[in-house]
């Protein structure tokens, strides 16, 4: 990285962006490679801090919605020659995603799912629980109805991506602050015209919103209600050891997945459907808690039984910016010229937002119509056009 | 090049840890994720204080001024078998509110626990 700017934020830009998580500095990076000059990175912690830095990481295809899919699509090409762009290495290794289920009912849903993926060029394939030990040898098949396996899907280190976008950004002269916050926007009639931040005004006409579990909060700042909630979820990694585990395994069933990390660590979490769902940034906690790690001890032994010797090591929370389609929100709102939302990825916002960013930073400044996009955007809630992704796991 | 080293477990040496210094990694939080300090074995039990120390001799500020990184459980690694048979406790009870106004405001600083 370049030593990042200290001091007063500028008096004016062409475009301010809202988040130093991968969503904001991707899209700063998009914006700046296709000719947009002062740009403005807000991040009110470190970058990373928020969501982006305590995902887990996976990179898949495997969804059951089109647009989820063919994002993701584009993604994982993406980020294979990622690194190379951005000069930093983001320990991309695709060892593929397992997706396992107990319920017979769901069977029908990972075929269809198989089905609508392969016709989108993805090359996933249905399995038997038997097949499921020619990739994870010591899995637990004896409770498994069936499974999906996906090869080119995979997982990278969020924070080497992050500092990757961020370093691409400043070579490329886009101003990035930490420690400065958004206090405030401003409009003038129907349009976006500047900010006020922990470090200064600045005027804009341009405001992204990248801010994740705090985008609900800011789109209120410009008279926009975002239906996003904020989910907690816990996560945590083991010692290191030598390499045991290709894929990622996730199970739609109970809500568990992990991996391991190119440094050796086991790395996963599980869904508590007693965790909050939170609508406002001041109700957010992310302390760890004992009933995590009990919780997924025993799921985890349970569909990986070596795993009982093996010790964890670290524990964390962090949030979902989760939407009622689970799926991102993307583009503008009518009324308001020159405000832009890429938010709401639902838990999804590591794998998707290098090409919605590519994406979003073609449709701002050339107002070239995106099918995504358009199929993304906030109005699809009011207009009842909602189709719900139904492999949001974790 | 010195051979002091700062982390043990992640064998992270103090030139390599200025080295992130000057490459832009001002903090903490962001150091100990690109160097390793503290994210191996003992979770910074051994090095935690001494690269607070260290950033704060080349920020040139008192080391009270250094901001600590979140300490996280557990204390010891522990094995999943140990885990798995305590039997998964309530929610914490702060956790139930689904709005501010339902209890006391946290500070928000976006690197707290």
């Amino acid at each position: 990285m370049i030593p990042l700017p200290a001091g007063p934020v500028p008096q004016r830009a062409d475009a301010v962006v809202v988040g130093g998580g991968i969503n904001g500095l991707a899209i700063s990076v998009e914006l700046a490679r296709r000719g947009l000059r002062d740009i403005v990175v807000l991040e009110k912690a470190y970058l990373g801090s928020g969501s982006t830095g305590r995902c887990g990481g996976g990179i898949r295809q495997v969804w059951t919605t089109e647009e989820n899919i063919l994002l993701a699509k584009e993604s994982v090409a993406c980020y294979g020659s990622l690194a190379g762009e951005l000069g930093l290495h983001t320990f991309f290794r695709q060892g593929g995603y397992l997706m396992v289920t107990e319920d017979a009912a769901q069977l029908e849903t990972l075929r269809s799912a198989v089905a609508l993926q392969n016709r989108c060029g993805v090359r996933s394939e249905f399995l038997q629980p038997r097949d499921c030990l020619k990739l994870v040898p010591q899995l637990n098949v004896s409770r498994l109805a069936g499974a999906l396996f996906c090869p080119d899907d995979g997982t990278a280190y969020p924070f080497s991506v992050v500092w990757g976008y961020a370093r691409a950004a400043q070579r490329l002269g886009v101003k990035v602050f930490i420690r400065t916050e958004l206090v405030d926007v401003a409009t003038t009639g129907e349009r976006i015209s500047g900010v006020r931040t922990s470090r200064g005004g600045i005027s804009t006409p341009l405001l992204i919103n990248c801010a994740g579990p705090w985008a609900r909060t800011l789109a209120a700042k410009v008279g926009v209600s975002l239906p996003n909630r904020q989910e907690r979820h816990e996560i945590m990694v083991s010692e290191s050891y030598k390499p045991f585990l290709d894929p990622m395994v996730i199970s739609i069933s109970n809500g568990i997945y992990f991996s391991q990390s190119m440094r050796g660590e086991l790395l996963g979490g599980i869904g508590d459907p007693g965790e909050p769902r939170w609508e406002d940034a001041g109700s957010f906690d992310t302390r760890s808690q004992l009933r995590f790690a009990a919780r997924f001890a025993r799921a985890l032994i349970d569909s990986f039984p070596p795993a009982a010797g093996m010790r964890l090591m670290r524990q964390w929370a962090g949030l979902y910016d989760v939407t009622p389609d689970h799926r991102p929100i993307l583009g503008g709102v009518p009324g308001l010229d020159g405000y832009h939302h890429l938010c709401g990825f639902s838990g999804h916002g590591f794998m998707l937002a290098p090409v919605a960013a590519r994406r979003m930073a073609r449709h701002i400044l050339t107002g070239e119509a995106d099918e995504i996009i358009a199929s993304l955007s906030l109005d699809r809630f009011a207009r009842g056009e909602i189709e719900v992704d139904a492999f949001v796991v974790g | 090049m010195s051979k002091r080293i700062l982390c043990r477990c992640e064998d992270v040496t103090r030139a390599e840890f200025r080295e992130a210094y000057a490459e832009g990694f001002t903090e903490l939080e962001s150091l100990k994720r690109y160097t390793g300090v503290s994210t191996g074995f003992c979770q910074g039990k051994g090095c935690l204080v001494e690269s607070a120390l260290e950033l704060s001799s080349l920020r040139d500020v008192p080391p009270g001024d250094i901001c600590l990184t979140n300490i996280r459980p557990p204390v010891e690694p522990v094995t999943f078998a140990e885990l798995a048979r305590l039997e998964p406790p309530p929610l914490l009870d702060d956790l139930k509110r689904t709005s501010a106004a339902a209890g006391p405001q946290r500070p928000d600083t976006g690197d707290e626990t």
